[in-house]
């Protein structure tokens, strides 16, 4: 800590006086500082407030997020292979990574395609309703996931509003296994929405205009055009998606009906442990949703760096 | 807005559109009418009597509560983290930036549990709270706890690419001419940033008003003490007291469509302030 503080000192002392010249704008300019030294900055910061939102940021960040989350790692390193081994093996578990593996891998495939097109018609065409769309797809992130829960389950159900046409069929959504498809599909709508729009608006119209000129079709503009440039976009939208559709727990628990087996997912699983004091079994599984979330996370993070450098 | 806008001219368009409205109607519209629908079902007098019981009353408070306390610190943690990682590039910066997503990604119950695990009474914070006479877990400040926790991303998430896109150089002018660190931040980077601030504000306070899974664990459902309103939703669900759950729903939504107007609103302002600020810059360039 003191070797990083000497490093800060000496990068506040050579944005004071510039080795080379005295004029006051060649702080903008890195050129002028070649500080091999100085390692800990990339830039020689120049305005103030670096020690204090640097140290109140990572103070916060471990105190809130990481001292909770190491906590548990250590919690669960107390335990023996063994007892490890059995909690996250546990048959009524492993079927449990099935059901929410994939509920997930359906819901945003499926919820893929439908944010993609409400995001294409909202930013392509002008019609009667576009702002209001444009406002609600944002309800599912607004509305509290219980209450998206009794609402989906009610509308679901073979005698609700929606259900009724399922049952004509004999497809069953309400308290089985589609319910867990819908319910993850609702919570995760926006995120598809929201990471393909800004793409789509800022999309050049002269580069379709070009493919046309140059006699592609509109399938041919959509598929060598269209789809390359929004690849990224789709990406990170329905990874994300597929990264909360993995935790989704309040709307997934009131519209699954939570058969064992058949319809629990796993952090229900988590739940359950929890209400049984079995709390030795439930960190195990908590570790298995945490360490998957976290190394999906830092992939996604990966191939979006990558992605975006390249476009 | 995008230059491509246009009216649909094809019949394949006017499909297009019809079936992206046709499931937002299905998604979105029908179940919001269903939350009103139900909670009115038994007629206005009925609906009063349910928003005056105890229990109503008292996890509306509760979660306002959590949610006044939540907004304020994570406001100013997701302004000091957006400057300190869009003002300053050191190492480590993208770090910081992926750290404050875990809570993003975090299934809601797993923190819950991990809040439990350091502060119930399997760990030693947790004991010593408790040899002090202070019960975090299954209390209030257990929720905030948690709030704080799953909240703590989204400040800083719409901060930073705004603030990054901003650019230093109107700090750097007010620097050069004498401000101090407070006086920069409070006359030129915060009137920058404000509509995005109070957006961030609304989505964070509509997500600590929401917030179910992680607050289910360390509430303990307690009648009368440490239920939130969502969590409130689900108990009279279970209880069979179906009007009164969508009672509570109906709160919860209108306190969600007021999110989504206010958050219409301030998109608006923050775009108008920005292409103001285009216009501004390009006038300076033609001057």
């Amino acid at each position: 800590m003191a070797d990083f503080f000497g490093v800060t000192l000496l990068a506040v002392a050579a944005t004071c006086c510039c080795p080379t010249c005295c004029c006051p704008t060649c702080y903008i300019c890195p050129e002028n500082f070649v500080n091999k030294p100085l390692r800990f900055f990339r830039n020689t910061p120049i305005l103030p407030g670096f020690s204090m939102s640097f140290g109140f940021s990572t103070l916060y960040l471990s105190l809130v997020i990481l001292l909770p989350i190491s906590a548990l790692l250590v919690y669960v390193s107390g335990m023996s292979w063994h007892q490890y081994l059995f909690a996250i093996t546990d048959a009524r578990v492993i079927q449990s990574y099935k059901v929410t593996l994939t509920g997930a891998f359906f819901s945003t495939i499926a919820v893929t395609f439908v944010g993609f097109l409400m995001a294409w018609i909202i930013t392509r065409y002008e019609f009667p309703g576009r702002r209001l769309i444009d406002s609600l797809v944002d309800l599912p992130f607004a509305l509290p996931t219980s209450v998206a829960g009794i609402t989906l389950s009610a509308l679901f159900i073979p005698s609700g509003w929606l259900g009724r046409w399922f049952d004509v069929f004999g497809i069953k959504i309400s308290y089985a296994f589609p319910g867990i498809i819908v319910a993850m599909m609702f919570t995760s709508l926006p995120f598809i929405v929201r990471s393909v729009q800004p793409v789509l608006e800022d999309l050049d119209a002269e580069l379709e205009e070009a493919a046309t000129m140059l006699g592609a079709n509109r399938w041919q503009i959509f598929w060598r055009v269209l789809l390359p440039t929004l690849m990224p976009a789709l990406i990170t939208g329905s990874s994300q998606a597929f990264i909360r559709s993995l935790g989704e727990f309040g709307a997934v628990i009131m519209l699954a009906g939570n058969i064992p087996f058949k319809t629990e997912v796993t952090s229900l699983m988590l739940f359950v442990r929890l209400q049984e004091y079995n709390y030795p079994a439930a960190a195990a599984i908590a570790s298995v949703v945490l360490l998957a979330s976290l190394s999906l996370l830092f992939l996604l993070q990966i191939v979006q760096s990558r992605l975006f450098r390249k476009s | 807005m995008s230059k491509s806008i246009k009216r649909p001219a094809h019949w394949h368009q006017w499909l297009l559109i019809a079936l992206g409205i046709a499931l937002t109607i299905v998604m979105l519209v029908m179940p919001l009418i269903l939350i009103f629908a139900e909670a009115f079902g038994d007629g206005l007098a009925s609906l009063w009597q349910n928003l005056m019981q105890d229990f109503m009353r008292h996890a509306l408070m509760l979660t306002i509560l959590v949610a006044v306390i939540t907004v304020p610190i994570n406001l100013v943690f997701g302004i000091l983290l957006a400057w300190c990682v869009t003002r300053y590039d050191f190492w480590g910066r993208r770090l910081l930036i992926t750290l404050v997503e875990i809570p993003y990604a975090t299934s809601p119950v797993v923190a819950g549990f991990c809040y439990l695990v350091v502060y119930g009474l399997e760990g030693a914070i947790g004991q010593w709270f408790y040899a002090h006479d202070m019960q975090l877990m299954f209390a209030w400040p257990g929720i905030i706890m948690v709030t704080i926790f799953v909240t703590a991303p989204y400040i800083a998430r719409i901060l930073m690419p705004l603030m990054q896109k901003q650019g230093t150089e109107e700090e750097i002018a007010a620097l050069s001419l004498g401000a101090s660190g407070w006086q920069i931040f409070w006359h030129v980077t915060l009137p920058n940033i404000k509509w995005a601030l109070l957006y961030g504000a609304v989505i964070t306070n509509a997500r600590a008003v929401g917030e179910f899974g992680a607050v289910a664990v360390v509430s303990g459902t307690i009648m009368n003490k440490t239920l939130t309103l969502s969590l409130l939703v689900e108990q009279l669900n279970n209880d069979y007291k179906t009007a009164a759950a969508f009672t509570a729903a109906a709160v919860l939504a209108c306190m969600a469509l007021l999110t989504l107007l206010l958050k219409t609103l301030m998109e608006w302002r923050q775009q108008k302030r920005e292409e103001s600020i285009d216009i501004d810059a390009a006038e300076g360039i033609t001057l």
